[in-house]
């Protein structure tokens, strides 16, 4: 039986398509054409030189702390916002989302200030010889800040569905509290903890806006690597940006078909649940 | 505990000492990390008076640079509501080999750095890249002038409207859409009477989102706007020359706009998804274009 088809397909792909080729694609394509062209050995040079390098492991070193805390503290803030109610809930609820929906050149001065040694955090930390601000310390803090809501908003959805038998099940077979959490309730929540995760460390690693302005940016120190792609334009280095933008290109295709697939198997965890 | 048999036994966690250590220790990093930054920018803003935060919003060049946020935003925002509208109609409404691959195309933007996006906008128009020489010789600005910190937006923004439509439209299936048209009617008249009321919150969720990435947007339009003072400076870029500038309050009065601008878009987003919007969320791109199992109920 042949279903009866709706109008409006040439229509609709042909704007889509479009689209797509101009706003994204055409883009990508030339960044990736202007880096091909280089040439293997020009290529290599630039990428894996000692300035690159070092701003690939500060990016991934600090994305990596950024979000080991988020994995920890957004679990926590899911698991309070979903199992307590305490006055003032809903409105630590829409907070989550703050980090998404405020502009990363504000959270930027505004962490820079806080951090600052003169700042609310800052002058307090340093009293007991703790530097944030101009730090990797710092460049961690941005990163956990505007990545912050993945982990909440992928666990709490699977952390409502949790079924209370299975709990009870547990209790009624003797087990404590953490017992229960570590072999019963963490297990369920792995898949969507792994999304959110990833998701995390993906935003991290591209995050530009929030970071530069608490970094310090000294090159081999506090430099990230979307920082570097930056400079290297402004001193008119097109192929060494167009170099360095082709690996962060390439980490993040990397990383979304990482967070697709752990995407695809939370979902079908939350499906059979 | 064992205080009556018909007591639900108490969940994990629930040991009010537990409880309220966790609550407490939850909070104090929300205050922290959330609601300090927050309220150190309204704190700055201030810090010298009313009469100097009034001076630097009315200063022409913080005036300029909100008309240009809000001109790129009035370009940007309803010319990817169209593309949102017509990839979801497109994508859920046929089937067409490459559905999956264009879901994944899409969805790009979201995982690019900003900052890659910027770089690869200079390759297409820059005097270095495809068209630009043939730019120039036309005379055709776009780099370091509106219409590239505009397509810039729509780069970042491309998924917004889109990824809120198909997972929804993709729930509610055909049926619908394909008894009006056997009916008679026509395609525009079955999308604006029959679809878009069963979307429009979700429609208007993914629009205040976008809004709210577009007037916001720092990395990609900073590359490609060239930061001309009074020209091609958007508000973020204006706070960040502010800020280099040593005019740290008046960094903090123009941040004070867009930290307005997101508390209202979260109270726009908590409103809308009380209307239901968000709620079917598609996770992910490559997690199938079916319709997912668990919330398939339209």
């Amino acid at each position: 039986m042949k279903r009866r088809v709706l109008p409006g397909l040439p229509l609709s792909l042909g704007i889509t398509l479009v689209y797509v080729a101009i706003i994204v694609v055409l883009p990508l394509a030339a960044l990736v054409f202007k880096a091909a062209s280089l040439g293997p050995e020009d290529y290599w040079r630039i990428v894996s030189s000692d300035r690159a390098v070092a701003s690939y492991r500060i990016t991934v070193l600090c994305a990596f702390a950024a979000t080991l805390f988020n994995l920890v503290f957004g679990l926590a803030l899911a698991w309070i916002l979903v199992r307590y109610r305490f006055p003032g809930r809903r409105i630590v609820d829409a907070l989550v989302d703050l980090p998404f929906a405020l502009p990363t050149a504000v959270a930027g001065i505004s962490l820079t200030t806080l951090f600052a040694a003169n700042g609310w955090f800052g002058a307090p930390l340093s009293a007991i010889g703790i530097k944030v601000a101009y730090t990797p310390l710092g460049i961690m803090i941005a990163m956990a800040f505007t990545s912050l809501p993945f982990v909440v908003r992928t666990v709490q959805p699977v952390l409502e569905e949790l079924d209370p038998a299975l709990e009870e099940a547990g209790q009624t077979l003797g087990a404590g509290d953490l017992s229960i959490f570590v072999r019963v309730i963490l297990p369920l929540l792995t898949p969507a903890l792994l999304a959110g995760v990833s998701l995390s460390f993906a935003r991290s690693l591209g995050e530009f806006g929030a970071i530069i302005f608490i970094a310090g940016n000294q090159p081999m120190e506090t430099e990230i690597t979307a920082l570097l792609a930056f400079i290297r334009l402004e001193e008119y280095d097109y192929p060494a940006s167009a170099a360095i933008a082709s690996v962060m290109l390439v980490t993040a295709f990397v990383m979304l078909a990482l967070t697709n697939l752990m995407q695809a198997r939370a979902l079908r965890y939350t499906a059979r649940a | 505990m064992s205080a009556g048999k018909n007591r639900r036994p108490s969940r994990v966690g629930d040991a009010p000492l537990f409880r309220r250590i966790l609550l407490s220790v939850v909070l104090l990093f929300v205050a922290i990390v959330i609601v300090a930054p927050l309220l150190v920018i309204g704190v700055q803003a201030f810090s010298m008076g009313v009469t100097y935060f009034g001076a630097t919003i009315a200063h022409p060049d913080t005036r300029h640079a909100i008309l240009l946020t809000v001109v790129t935003a009035l370009v940007a925002v309803p010319v990817n509501t169209v593309f949102g509208i017509a990839a979801a109609w497109a994508i859920t409404k046929f089937d067409f080999p490459g559905r999956r691959l264009l879901l994944v195309v899409i969805e790009i933007p979201f995982s690019v750095s900003p900052i890659v996006a910027g770089v690869a906008y200079l390759f297409v128009y820059g005097l270095q890249g495809l068209f630009g020489p043939a730019l120039q010789a036309a005379e055709v600005k776009i780099l370091f002038a509106l219409p590239g910190i505009v397509i810039a937006s729509m780069f970042v923004t491309a998924p917004f409207v889109a990824r809120e439509l198909i997972p929804l439209m993709q729930a509610q299936g055909r049926d619908l859409e394909e008894a009006a048209t056997s009916l008679g009617a026509s395609g525009w008249r079955t999308f604006f009477s029959v679809t878009l009321p069963n979307i429009k919150w979700a429609l208007l969720y993914g629009v205040v989102l976008c809004n709210s990435r577009v007037m916001g947007e720092f990395g990609a339009v900073s590359v490609v706007s060239g930061n001309i003072r009074g020209q091609t400076n958007t508000l973020p870029l204006h706070i960040e020359l502010l800020y280099h500038d040593y005019n740290a309050v008046g960094a903090f009065a123009a941040a004070s706009i867009l930290a307005m601008l997101a508390i209202l878009t979260l109270i726009a987003k908590v409103a809308l998804e009380r209307q239901g919007a968000g709620r079917i969320r598609r996770p992910s791109s490559l997690a199938g274009t079916e319709p997912q199992p668990s919330e398939a109920k339209p």
